[in-house]
């Protein structure tokens, strides 16, 4: 009688414990990259990526330094997701590379506001 | 050249002498800054328009000015942005008619960057005026002030801006001079485009520049010389 009481509480516990449908992916799902590797370490870009691009933005606007390491439109164009109908997806997209963490983090983005958040199309 | 050559094949070899302008234009590909590299104050970038080259007709430059920088009609000529455009002038005294393009003139004491409130407007090192989006509120003083009417303010929201090109409701903006391409060594859209070689750009720093050669034995102007705005863009055959 004990043992079958507590085998029931186990198996509440494990049942309160195990992962449901609303935390089965708790992460964003972060489309890959083109490139072979980011210009700096993942784990640093993630935590400081709008202090490069603010930097970067700075420097290319007031002094005319036009390096494309941390340029924007490098990222835009290496992390390009393709829609279904094969061209990238705009950042209105949850696909979008920025859209999938930054809807994720509920942080709003005004960059593509002016700047493109697709590589240009061939002319 | 003989009596029987034609008007059309004078007309021809002239052009063919513009087209010798290419070298002029390796000159300036000589002349591109590594990326790496900040604007250089050693350099003023500008510009001589010939106005007895340019055609009344002709509005290649603005053309082109909208496609390199994306800016786009919504249909609504007031408040849609222009970069460049064609005034044309009429003497009253003898008639004599003008075209000309008329743009940001660059000037050396920019009277936009003079009462712009945040620092949005700005001057860099090598003369090129321009409008950091960033920082800017959209209050167009800059636009007031501005005797040359060269700036628009960004009236709705835009998509599908170029990427070199960032635009966005809310800023006023201008001619960037195609800072973008300068600073690869490219010419301005506009004097790519014009093809009469009506617009010369170059360094007027550069003694040995095509454009500060010219500006030396050929009689130019400024608009507004009066301002004492020291003007980038500088012009010729405008004397009515």
């Amino acid at each position: 009688m004990k043992a079958s009481w507590l085998i029931a509480l186990l198996a509440m516990l494990v049942a309160g414990l195990g992962w449901g449908p609303a935390f089965a992916d708790p992460f964003p799902t972060i489309p890959k990259a083109k490139g072979e590797r980011c210009v700096e370490d993942p784990q640093y870009m993630r935590r400081n990526h709008m202090d490069i691009l603010r930097h970067q933005r700075d420097d290319t606007m007031r002094l005319g330094i036009r390096t494309t390491k941390h340029s924007l439109k490098e990222c835009v164009s290496c992390h390009a997701v393709d829609g279904k109908d094969g061209k990238p997806v705009t950042v209105k997209s949850s696909q979008h590379f920025c859209s999938s963490c930054h809807e994720f983090a509920a942080v709003d983005i005004d960059c593509f506001a002016c700047h493109a958040s697709t590589p240009e199309a061939k002319r | 050249m003989s009596a029987t050559t034609s008007r059309r094949a004078f007309l021809a070899s002239a052009s063919a002498a513009v087209a010798t302008l290419a070298p002029g234009i390796t000159l300036i590909a000589a002349q591109a800054k590594p990326a790496d590299q900040p604007a250089s104050s050693a350099v003023r970038w500008g510009m001589l328009i010939d106005t007895t080259r340019c055609s009344q007709d002709c509005s290649a430059c603005v053309g082109a000015c909208n496609v390199e920088n994306g800016l786009g009609s919504h249909g609504r000529p007031q408040t849609d942005p222009q970069w460049i455009r064609k005034v044309d002038l009429t003497s009253k005294r003898t008639g004599q008619k003008l075209s000309l393009p008329v743009m940001c003139q660059h000037c050396e004491k920019p009277p936009c960057v003079d009462v712009c409130p945040t620092g949005a407007s700005f001057k860099r090192q090598d003369g090129i005026v321009l409008v950091d989006r960033h920082i800017c509120i959209g209050c167009r003083y800059c636009m007031m002030a501005c005797p040359y009417k060269a700036r628009s303010f960004v009236h709705e929201s835009l998509e599908n801006q170029r990427p070199h090109q960032p635009r966005g409701k809310g800023c006023v903006e201008g001619c960037t001079l195609c800072a973008h391409r300068v600073d690869e060594g490219k010419l301005p859209a506009c004097a790519e485009a014009c093809a009469s070689g009506a617009i010369l750009f170059g360094d007027l720093n550069d003694p040995k520049s095509e454009i500060a050669q010219k500006l030396r034995t050929l009689p130019t102007t400024q608009i507004r010389p009066e301002l004492k705005l020291n003007t980038a863009v500088r012009y010729g055959g405008l004397s009515i």
